[in-house]
C-alpha cells in the first residue's frame, strides 16, 4: 500500500490523505465517541487522582485517543487486542465499560478485576482485550504466541500488539519481530511514538530517525510512518494491515505519531519538554481534528454535542458508582493464584 | 513393560501427551529437525510435523512469550529452555508473567503451559550451564515447579503437568538423561504435588530431588550395610505444590531429617522446607534440621573441582552418620 | 468422566481405596476431596477433576483395583469450561494434588500450621539442653526431665533418654545379641525397631510398671443394641458400626460418672469437663489411639463420622501427634477377632481403659426360669487404682451397662 504522508515532527498541521469518504459514517462516528469517551474518561481518572481516590500510579493517554479508536473500530470481534500499561484507552476502545476502568483504578470492588490487578493490568478477556502489561516489551512475543495459535488452528483472528517508542530498544521487540516475520503470523505490531521514551527523548537513543519504521527492514517488513493524530488515516492503515494478516501475508510494523498531554505517569509533571511543543501538538489535537472533518463531512454539531453530553452523563453515573463501590474485600485475597481457584500451594 | 533411558522417557512423554490432544504444541531451539541438543526429543518432529514441533530462533523470552500467548488463548504448549540457566535470560515471564497473570486479572486468563529445562550439573559444563535452578522459580506464588528423577517419573509428572490448567516449570536433570529405568506399557500419568518415598527407615528422614536421589539412595545403602543406620529417603520430586504430609509424616517416626540439595547453600530449596518442619514438627525432631547442599561458590569446570562441590554419595553418608552419632 | 485409580508409584500396579469422602448421588466439586488411596508405601487424597455429581462408584472402600481402572463415574453435564479445550473422556486428565481437606486449615495469613503445644524449656532447671522431642515424650509419660541423663551432643537429653528414664527401676533391657545368641541356628528374620514400636514398648512398659491396675468385668446383653444398630442402619445413608455405639456408651457414662472421667498428673488429678474419648486402631506395624474430642456431646452420626475419618487417616499414618495425644479413657476392641475377653493395659495419663470382646450367642435364664439365646458381649474395665477407686470404677461399669443394654440413650 502507499505509505501516507508523515506530518513533520515539530507538530505543523498535516493535510490529512486518507480518503475519509470510503469509510462508513456510522463507522466514524463510532471512532469520534469512542475518542470523547477516552478523552473525558482519562480527565476523570487525572481528577480522581488529585482528590485521591485513584491511587499508586497510572499512564494517562491524553492525546493519543486516536490510534486507540481507530484501531480498535477497524477490528473485528474475536480478534485480540494487546497493550501496555498506557492502557485505559485501549481498554475502553474494545468497549469495556468504563465503570469497571475507574473502578479498577479506584480499587473498588466493581473493577474490572475487582481491584487485583490495578491501572497497568487491565484485562477483559471477554472484550479480547488481552492484558495490559507493565513490563516494557513482554507482550510482544505473548501477542506472537496468541497469533501462532490461530495460524495453527486456522483461524481468521488477528492479535493486535500497541506499545511505545521506548519498547522499540528493548530484546523482546527484536525477538517477536524476527519470530512473527519468520512465521508470517497473523499479528500486527502498532508502535505509537509520543516522541518521549519515559522522560527522555526517544530522539537522543536511537541511532535511526524512526524507532519502529526505521527497524522493520531488519525484519523484512514495510517501512510505516502514519500521523497517529488522524483518525481516517490510522483506519484505513490498520485495515489494510489486519487484512494483511488474516491473507496470511504475516506481520506489519506501523509507527503511528503522536503526542501525550500529560507526563509519562502521575509522577511526572514533564518539565522535560521545551517550551512550546505541548501547544504545537495541541494544535493537531485528534479530537478537533475529527470534529472539524465531520462536520465537513455533513454532520451537525449539535449531534456531536449530543455525544459529548451524553458520553459525560456515562462518565459521571460511573464516577458517582465508583464513589458508592465498597472497596475490594478481603475474600479475594487468596483466590485465584492458581487454576483452582485458591493460593495454597502445599499440603 | 521396557527399559527406557530418562532421555527417550522425555520424548516418550512428550509424545505421549500430544497425541492424546491435538492442542499440545512443542518448541524450542534445535528440538525438531536435530531432536534436541540432548537429543530428549528425538522423533517428535516425524511423528507430529511442523506445525506442532517448532525449531525457534535464540530467542527465550520469544519462546516463553509466544508458549503464553498461545496457552492463554487455548493451546497446551511446552517450551523447551535448553539449559535451565537461560530461564535467567527470560526471566521476566517466569517472574513477572506466568505466576501473576491469572491473579491480576482475577481468574480471567488460564495458562496452561510447560517449560522443560535440562537442569543440573555433573557434566562439566561450567558455572553457567550447570545450575540448579529450582529455588529460582519456586518462590514465585502462581507458578508450579517440578523435578523427576527417574524415566517413569519423567513421563508420569509430564503428563501431569501438560494436563495441569496452570504454568509448571519441569526440570530435567541432564546428568540423569542417560540413565535408564522400567516404565510400564500404555498411558502413564502422576500427580503434581506428592513425593515419593523410594526407602523405609527409622533412624533419619533424607529429603533428595533430582540428581540427589540416586546418590541419597546410594548413602542410605552405605549407612545401613556399613554403619546399621537405617534411613527413610524420599524423593521430593515436587516443590510447588509442595507434599509436607509425606515428609512430615516420616519425620514424625523418624525424629531427625536432612535435605540433600544440588544447589548452592543460600537460599536452596531445602531452606524453605526446613523451615517448616522447624515450625510444624518441631516437637517431633530429636536434633536440628541439617542441609547437605553444595558449598556457596559458582560452580567450577574442571571435572575434580566439580566433583567436590556438587554433594556426592560419601559425603552425604558422612555428613549423616557424623550428625547422628554425635 | 471417568475417575480412574491414579498411579502412585513404580512398582505398584493396584491401589487400595481406603474411603470414600462423596456417596453415590452427592454433588462434587473441582477439587474438592474425593476419595482416598493408599499403596504400600504411600497415602493419597484424590480430589475430583471435575464438578458435577457422582454418578457411579465402581470399587468399593478397602477395594484394592488396578492402576488406571475406573473407579467411579461423574456426571459433569453441569460443570462450567473455563480451561481451554481438552482431551476426549476416554483419557481424563487426572487432578493435580494441590487439595486437600488440610488445606483449608492452614491460615494464608500465616502458612504454616503452627501447632498449639508448649512441652517446656529447651534447659532443665540445671542448665542441661533437651531436644524438643525429648520434652514430648517426656511430658507425654509423666517424666520430670531435669531428673534425666543425657547421651546427647554436649549432655543434650535426647528421645532415648527419656525412653531409659521410663523403665527405671527394672532390669534393663536384655541384651539384643545374647538373645540371638538362644536362638542361634534357628530360622528368622531379624526386623529393626521402628519409632513407633519403641515408643509402644517403652509406654506400655512404664504402664504395667507404674500404674496399679485393677480390672472390672462384665457381661452384656446387647440384644438391644444390635437392634437399634440394625434401625439406625436401615434408616441412614450412613453405616454406624457397633463400635461406634460403644464408643457413644462409653463416653456418655464417663459424663455421669465425672469421678471416672480424669487423668491423673502424679501431683494432681485432672477432672475433665467434657469427654475425650480415644480409640485403639491397629496399623501396619502397630497401633495408634486417636482421639475424638468431646465425644460426650457429640451426636452418634458425628461420632461415627470423625471416628472413620481418624481410622482412616490413622491407618494411612497421617494422624497429627496432636490427635493421639490426652483423652481420659480409650476403647480397645478385639471382638472382630473372636476374642471372649481381655483386659487391656492402662493408657497413662488417662485412668480407664475398656476392652470390649466378641459378641457371642449364649444361653441365660429368663425372668420365668427357662433358658434361651441372647447376643452376650463381655467388657472389661482397667482402671488406674492411684486416680480412680473401686466403687467409683463399678459405678462407671454399671453406668456402661445401662448405656448398652438400654441403648436409646446412645441416640438421645
Amino acid at each position: 500500500m502507499a505509505v501516507p504522508q508523515r506530518p513533520s515532527l515539530d507538530g505543523a498541521p498535516a493535510e490529512p490523505t486518507a480518503d475519509s469518504e470510503r469509510i462508513p459514517l456510522a463507522k466514524r462516528l463510532e471512532i469520534y465517541r469512542s475518542m470523547v469517551l477516552m478523552r473525558q474518561a482519562e480527565q476523570r481518572a487525572n481528577d480522581l487522582f488529585l482528590q485521591n481516590l485513584v491511587k499508586g500510579t497510572s499512564h494517562l493517554s491524553l492525546g493519543q485517543e486516536a490510534i486507540a479508536a481507530a484501531a480498535a473500530a477497524a477490528m473485528r470481534p474475536g480478534d485480540l487486542s494487546f497493550c501496555t500499561y498506557r492502557g485505559h484507552a485501549h481498554t475502553l476502545a474494545r468497549g469495556v465499560p468504563v465503570e469497571k476502568v475507574l473502578g479498577e483504578l479506584m480499587g473498588r470492588d466493581n473493577g474490572l478485576m475487582r481491584g487485583k490487578g490495578g491501572s497497568m493490568h487491565l484485562t477483559s478477556v471477554e472484550h479480547g482485550v488481552m492484558g495490559s502489561y507493565a513490563i516494557v516489551g513482554a507482550h510482544l512475543p505473548i501477542a506472537c504466541g496468541a497469533a501462532w495459535r490461530a495460524q495453527y488452528k486456522g483461524a481468521s483472528d488477528v492479535s493486535v500488539c500497541f506499545f511505545g517508542d521506548g519498547t522499540t530498544n528493548i530484546g523482546a521487540f527484536h525477538e517477536a519481530l524476527n519470530f512473527a516475520a519468520c512465521m508470517k503470523l497473523p499479528v500486527v505490531f502498532v508502535c505509537e511514538n509520543n516522541l518521549y521514551m519515559e522522560y527522555t527523548p526517544i530522539a537522543e537513543v536511537i541511532p535511526v530517525e524512526h524507532p519502529a519504521a526505521d527497524r522493520a527492514s531488519a525484519y523484512g517488513l514495510e517501512r510505516i510512518v502514519i500521523d497517529g493524530n488522524d483518525a481516517d488515516v490510522v483506519y484505513e492503515t490498520l485495515s489494510h494491515a489486519y487484512a494483511r494478516a488474516r491473507n496470511g501475508d504475516g506481520p506489519s510494523l506501523i509507527e503511528a505519531m503522536t503526542y501525550r498531554y500529560s507526563g509519562h505517569s502521575r509522577a511526572d509533571p514533564a518539565k522535560y519538554r521545551p517550551a512550546g511543543e505541548l501547544e504545537r501538538w495541541k494544535e493537531r489535537d485528534p479530537l478537533n481534528i475529527y470534529r472539524r472533518r465531520l462536520e465537513g463531512s455533513g454532520v451537525k454539531a449539535a449531534a456531536l454535542d449530543a455525544i459529548e453530553s451524553d458520553v459525560r452523563t456515562i462518565v459521571d453515573a460511573a464516577t458517582k458508582a465508583c464513589q458508592n463501590a465498597p472497596f475490594t474485600s478481603t475474600d479475594v485475597l487468596f483466590t485465584d493464584v492458581y487454576a483452582d481457584g485458591g493460593c495454597a500451594w502445599r499440603n | 513393560m521396557a527399559e527406557l533411558t530418562y532421555r527417550e522417557a522425555v520424548a516418550r512423554g512428550i509424545a505421549q501427551e500430544m497425541a492424546r490432544d491435538d492442542n499440545v504444541v512443542f518448541l524450542g531451539e534445535d528440538v525438531a529437525k536435530a531432536g534436541g541438543v540432548f537429543k530428549a526429543t528425538d522423533g517428535l518432529l516425524e511423528q507430529f510435523g511442523p506445525k506442532r514441533v517448532l525449531d525457534t530462533p535464540i530467542s527465550e523470552q520469544a519462546i516463553l512469550g509466544a508458549a503464553m500467548g498461545a496457552a492463554m488463548t487455548g493451546l497446551r504448549p511446552i517450551a523447551e529452555i535448553m539449559f535451565a540457566d537461560f530461564i535467567a535470560v527470560c526471566y521476566d515471564y517466569i517472574a513477572n508473567e506466568f505466576p501473576k497473570t491469572r491473579y491480576m486479572t482475577n481468574g480471567q486468563v488460564t495458562l496452561p503451559l510447560v517449560v522443560r529445562c535440562g537442569n543440573g550439573g555433573g557434566a562439566r559444563f561450567g558455572a553457567q550451564h550447570s545450575q540448579s535452578i529450582e529455588n529460582w522459580c519456586m518462590q514465585f506464588p502462581g507458578l508450579k515447579v517440578v523435578a523427576p528423577s527417574s524415566p517413569l517419573d519423567v513421563i508420569g509428572l509430564l503428563a501431569a503437568a501438560v494436563r495441569d490448567p496452570n504454568p509448571v516449570v519441569f526440570l530435567e536433570h541432564k546428568s540423569l538423561y542417560s540413565t535408564k529405568g522400567e516404565v510400564p506399557d500404555g498411558e502413564i500419568v502422576d500427580m503434581l504435588g506428592t513425593a515419593r518415598t523410594l526407602r523405609a527407615g527409622t533412624d533419619a528422614t533424607l529429603l533428595a530431588l533430582g540428581m540427589m536421589v540416586p546418590r541419597t539412595l546410594q548413602a542410605a545403602e552405605i549407612l545401613h550395610t556399613e554403619h546399621g543406620i537405617n534411613c527413610e529417603v524420599i524423593d521430593v520430586r515436587s516443590l510447588v505444590p509442595l507434599d509436607t504430609q509425606c515428609m512430615l509424616g516420616s519425620i514424625a517416626r523418624t525424629g531427625r531429617v536432612f535435605t540433600v540439595e544440588e544447589n548452592p547453600r543460600q537460599l536452596g530449596w531445602g531452606a524453605e522446607i526446613a523451615s517448616i518442619i522447624a515450625d510444624e514438627a518441631f516437637y517431633d525432631l530429636d536434633g536440628p534440621v541439617i542441609r547437605i547442599t553444595a558449598p556457596n561458590i559458582p560452580l567450577p569446570a574442571a571435572d575434580a573441582l566439580e566433583d567436590l562441590t556438587i554433594p556426592s554419595v560419601s559425603r552425604i553418608a558422612d555428613t549423616i552418620r557424623r550428625a547422628l552419632a554425635a | 468422566m471417568n475417575v480412574l485409580m491414579p498411579q502412585l508409584g513404580e512398582t505398584v500396579a493396584e491401589g487400595t481405596i481406603i474411603r470414600w469422602a462423596k456417596s453415590v448421588g452427592d454433588r462434587v466439586e473441582a477439587g474438592e476431596l474425593l476419595f482416598e488411596i493408599e499403596t504400600d508405601k504411600t497415602a493419597m487424597d484424590v480430589p475430583a477433576l471435575a464438578a458435577g455429581t457422582l454418578a457411579a462408584i465402581h470399587a468399593d472402600a478397602g477395594q484394592s483395583v488396578e492402576v488406571g481402572s475406573v473407579v467411579a463415574v461423574i456426571d459433569d453435564a453441569t460443570a462450567a469450561g473455563v480451561a481451554p479445550e481438552s482431551s476426549s473422556e476416554a483419557h481424563s486428565a487426572l487432578p493435580t494434588a494441590t487439595e486437600s481437606t488440610q488445606d483449608a486449615t492452614i491460615d494464608p495469613f500465616h502458612g504454616v500450621r503452627t501447632p498449639m503445644r508448649d512441652y517446656g524449656k529447651a534447659m532443665t532447671a540445671r542448665g542441661v539442653k533437651i531436644t524438643p522431642l525429648a520434652r514430648r515424650l517426656a511430658a507425654e509419660d509423666g517424666i520430670d526431665p531435669s531428673d534425666l541423663q543425657g547421651s546427647g551432643p554436649n549432655g543434650r537429653i535426647v528421645a532415648a533418654d527419656v525412653g531409659r528414664a521410663g523403665t527405671a527401676g527394672v532390669k534393663a533391657e536384655p541384651d539384643g545379641d545374647g538373645i540371638r545368641e538362644i536362638y542361634a541356628g534357628v530360622p528368622l528374620r531379624e526386623l529393626p525397631l521402628d519409632a513407633m514400636r519403641k515408643t509402644i514398648a517403652r509406654r506400655l512398659t512404664a504402664s504395667k510398671q507404674n500404674v496399679p491396675h485393677f480390672y472390672l468385668t462384665a457381661h452384656l446383653n446387647v440384644d438391644a443394641l444390635f437392634e437399634l444398630r440394625r434401625q439406625i442402619n436401615a434408616a441412614s445413608g450412613h453405616k454406624v458400626s457397633l463400635n461406634d455405639l460403644i464408643v457413644k456408651a462409653y463416653a456418655l457414662a464417663l459424663r455421669e460418672v465425672a469421678a471416672a472421667n480424669v487423668a491423673w498428673a502424679g501431683d494432681r488429678l485432672l477432672q475433665f469437663e467434657r469427654v475425650d474419648v480415644g480409640v485403639a486402631v491397629a496399623i501396619a506395624g502397630g497401633l495408634v489411639t486417636p482421639i475424638v474430642r468431646d465425644a460426650g456431646v457429640k451426636s452418634l452420626l458425628e461420632l461415627s463420622t470423625e471416628l472413620a475419618e481418624l481410622i482412616a487417616r490413622a491407618r494411612g499414618r497421617r494422624l497429627q501427634p496432636a490427635e493421639y495425644t490426652g483423652g481420659a479413657g480409650s476403647v480397645s476392641n478385639l471382638g472382630m477377632y473372636g476374642v471372649s475377653a481381655f483386659q487391656a493395659i492402662v493408657n497413662p495419663p488417662q485412668a480407664t481403659i475398656l476392652a470390649v470382646g466378641a459378641a457371642e450367642r449364649r444361653a441365660i435364664e429368663t425372668s420365668d426360669g427357662s433358658l434361651r439365646a441372647a447376643t452376650m458381649m463381655t467388657i472389661s474395665l482397667s482402671v488406674d487404682h492411684r486416680a480412680v477407686d473401686g466403687a467409683v470404677g463399678a459405678e462407671l461399669l454399671a453406668a456402661l451397662r445401662t448405656c448398652i443394654e438400654s441403648p436409646y440413650s446412645l441416640v438421645v
